[in-house]
């Protein structure tokens, strides 16, 4: 694992492939059709939930609650917009949902409800909830004795949060390895940098000391994230936690590493017609 | 009325593989033989009430049935956006059990002290709220809590309270149990839930020795609120007064006003509300201590009717 931990402080200037950048462009046109959302904040994750969803979980999409499936639970409720865009090209519903995302009858809101959502486990958005959910999940899939792995994502403004270490304590006392967090360290919050506003470092060190192992990955770079998700759990008896170092509105060369898209409203047909530029 | 709920726990989680418990930082040694005979199924987390709160809504998601236990200030106050987002959002059959409801830590001071407990648990959508007055009572309800499909806040009395129910009426959750019933044509009602039911019963009593006819409607489950019993009770009544250790903003009080508001409308029976006042507490002693100064005892809630029928003219 020596070669994955490696502090790594921006991303590689890594190039998105056609994938990457159709499923940007699904967010855009939920984007478009909402005319509002958290751009920078679903941005950085795309290729996180990419190869989660690609390569890594085991999930029905006809079958949204199938008991051997894999869990992901997206704790930063707030970067839907790239779970929907996941989950729509994965089928999990019709690609035109996407068109009503905020709109008054839509299942698509601006944070993401289960029981309304396919596929979404938890319906989160007030932050810091996800790892405790997905402990308890752990802890219960292992008392059934289902080898079914819970993956937690989380932002890094979110894990400000006392409850993500109250979490973490207590999966490092269970040595739950059926449980994964992901931070999509993209070291820009709401009111601005992450250093400035509260500084996470050394982040890979408080979670190994609450008790996981840890790796830190290119959270753009899509070969890297196969093999370090492919190593889950990374070590036996251990709860894992994988520092994905993104680029906060990754794809749109104008609201990159730019606080003030971490959401935006109003967003008029120029705006979008940009974004679809910078995306072909 | 707190060891049987939680021996409950341990003898329901042997009829259902679905129940786990939960606790945070408890006695040493609780619930040993549960967690010697399931111990994948028996949790002390430490002092991590929001995480305990979510866990066990991971669990309930899961299809199991957990029973969380800390006192009543720390499960309700420190945790509360887990309970409305990760419980009641998602209205998981999830149980929480407060220690000390309302006035029992008096001598440990405001911060231990649960007084809008019922008002807070109230506030949140698929939460029901249940405040047994016995162990008896407890034992009863304990029994019926599998089947309830939503979340459940569980307030604890003292315990060693003396027994007044009776196992013939039975128990259902969100139905409320005549325990007094009075011959008067227009009869004094109260209207009580947890052990305020005991005291307004020794009230009764000596309102009767006063040649005043009073009823008690135990009202166990103050949400779901038993509003047929409620609305039955208050008709014809020449007063009805409810009687809770918590504060009256948001309280069983609060509920019952806002129920015959809503379907009576000008018809409204006269009422007095006894509760404890908007403020924290700042004295100590033992909770007796704390019902006499706040008139719960049961002499003070007879006087409390005697005034409200004098001052009202009324004849009960």
């Amino acid at each position: 694992m020596d070669s994955l931990v490696k502090p790594l402080e921006r991303t590689a200037a890594v190039e998105l492939d056609a994938r990457s950048l159709y499923l940007r462009r699904l967010v855009v046109r939920a984007l478009e059709g909402g005319e509002r959302g958290h751009i920078g904040s679903s941005m950085s994750l795309i290729e996180i939930l990419r190869v989660l969803y690609d390569d890594v979980l085991r999930f029905r999409a006809a079958d949204p609650r199938w008991p051997a499936r894999d869990r992901m639970i997206l704790s930063k409720g707030h970067g839907c917009l790239a779970l929907y865009a996941v989950l729509a090209d994965k089928g999990f519903f019709s690609l035109d949902t996407l068109d009503t995302f905020c709109r008054r009858d839509s299942i698509l809101g601006g944070h993401p409800e289960a029981g309304k959502v396919p596929g979404v486990e938890a319906s989160t958005g007030a932050l810091g909830h996800g790892l405790s959910v997905g402990l308890g999940m752990a802890l219960a899939v292992r008392v059934r004795k289902s080898d079914s792995r819970i993956f937690v994502v989380t932002g890094d403004g979110e894990i400000n949060e006392g409850s993500v270490w109250e979490a973490a304590m207590c999966a490092g006392k269970h040595g739950v390895s059926n449980l994964t967090a992901i931070v999509d360290y993209n070291k820009i919050q709401s009111a601005g940098p992450t250093r400035e506003i509260q500084d996470l470092e050394p982040l890979a060190d408080k979670w190994r000391a609450f008790g996981f192992a840890v790796a830190e990955v290119d959270g753009h770079d899509v070969d890297a994230l196969r093999d370090v998700f492919g190593q889950v759990p990374l070590t036996a008896g251990r709860p894992t936690a994988i520092i994905c170092h993104t680029v906060k509105g990754k794809g749109i060369p104008f609201a990159e590493n730019d606080a003030n898209w971490h959401h935006k409203a109003k967003i008029g047909a120029d705006v979008v017609a940009r974004m679809y530029g910078a995306l072909e | 009325m707190r060891n049987t709920c939680l021996n409950q726990v341990h003898a329901l989680a042997k009829r259902d593989e679905r129940v786990v418990f939960i606790g945070s930082d408890l006695s040493p040694g609780l619930l040993a033989d549960m967690k010697r005979e399931m111990p994948d199924r028996w949790y002390m987390e430490g002092i991590t009430e929001q995480n305990v709160v979510g866990m066990a809504a991971g669990f309930a998601m899961e299809g199991f049935i957990p029973y969380v236990n800390t006192i009543a200030t720390f499960i309700t106050r420190r945790c509360y956006e887990q309970v409305a987002v990760d419980l009641c959002l998602h209205d998981l059959p999830v149980r929480l059990i407060g220690n000390g409801g309302g006035l029992v830590y008096a001598p440990l001071g405001p911060t231990h002290l649960a007084i809008e407990d019922i008002a807070i648990m109230r506030a949140l959508p698929n939460m029901a709220v249940v405040a047994v007055c016995d162990a008896q009572e407890m034992q009863a309800f304990m029994n019926v809590s599998l089947g309830w499909p939503h979340p459940i806040y569980i307030r604890l009395a003292k315990g060693g309270d003396p027994v007044v129910s009776r196992k013939e009426n039975g128990f259902a959750i969100g139905k409320a149990i005549p325990m007094r019933r009075a011959r008067a044509r227009r009869p004094v009602v109260l209207m009580a839930t947890g052990v305020m039911t005991t005291n307004s019963l020794a009230a009764a009593e000596l309102l009767e020795r006063e040649g005043i006819d009073a009823a008690v409607l135990h009202i166990h489950t103050v949400k779901p609120l038993d509003e047929a019993a409620v609305l039955e009770h208050a008709a014809g009544a020449a007063l009805v007064v409810t009687v809770e250790e918590g504060v009256g903003i948001g309280g069983l009080g609060s509920a019952v006003t806002d129920l015959l508001v809503e379907k009576l409308g000008t018809g409204l029976p006269a009422m007095r509300r006894i509760a404890l006042p908007d403020a924290f507490p700042h004295h100590y002693g033992v909770q007796d201590d704390l019902f006499d100064m706040f008139g719960l005892t049961p002499r003070q809630i007879a006087a409390t009717v005697g005034a409200a029928l004098k001052a009202k003219d009324l004849v009960a």
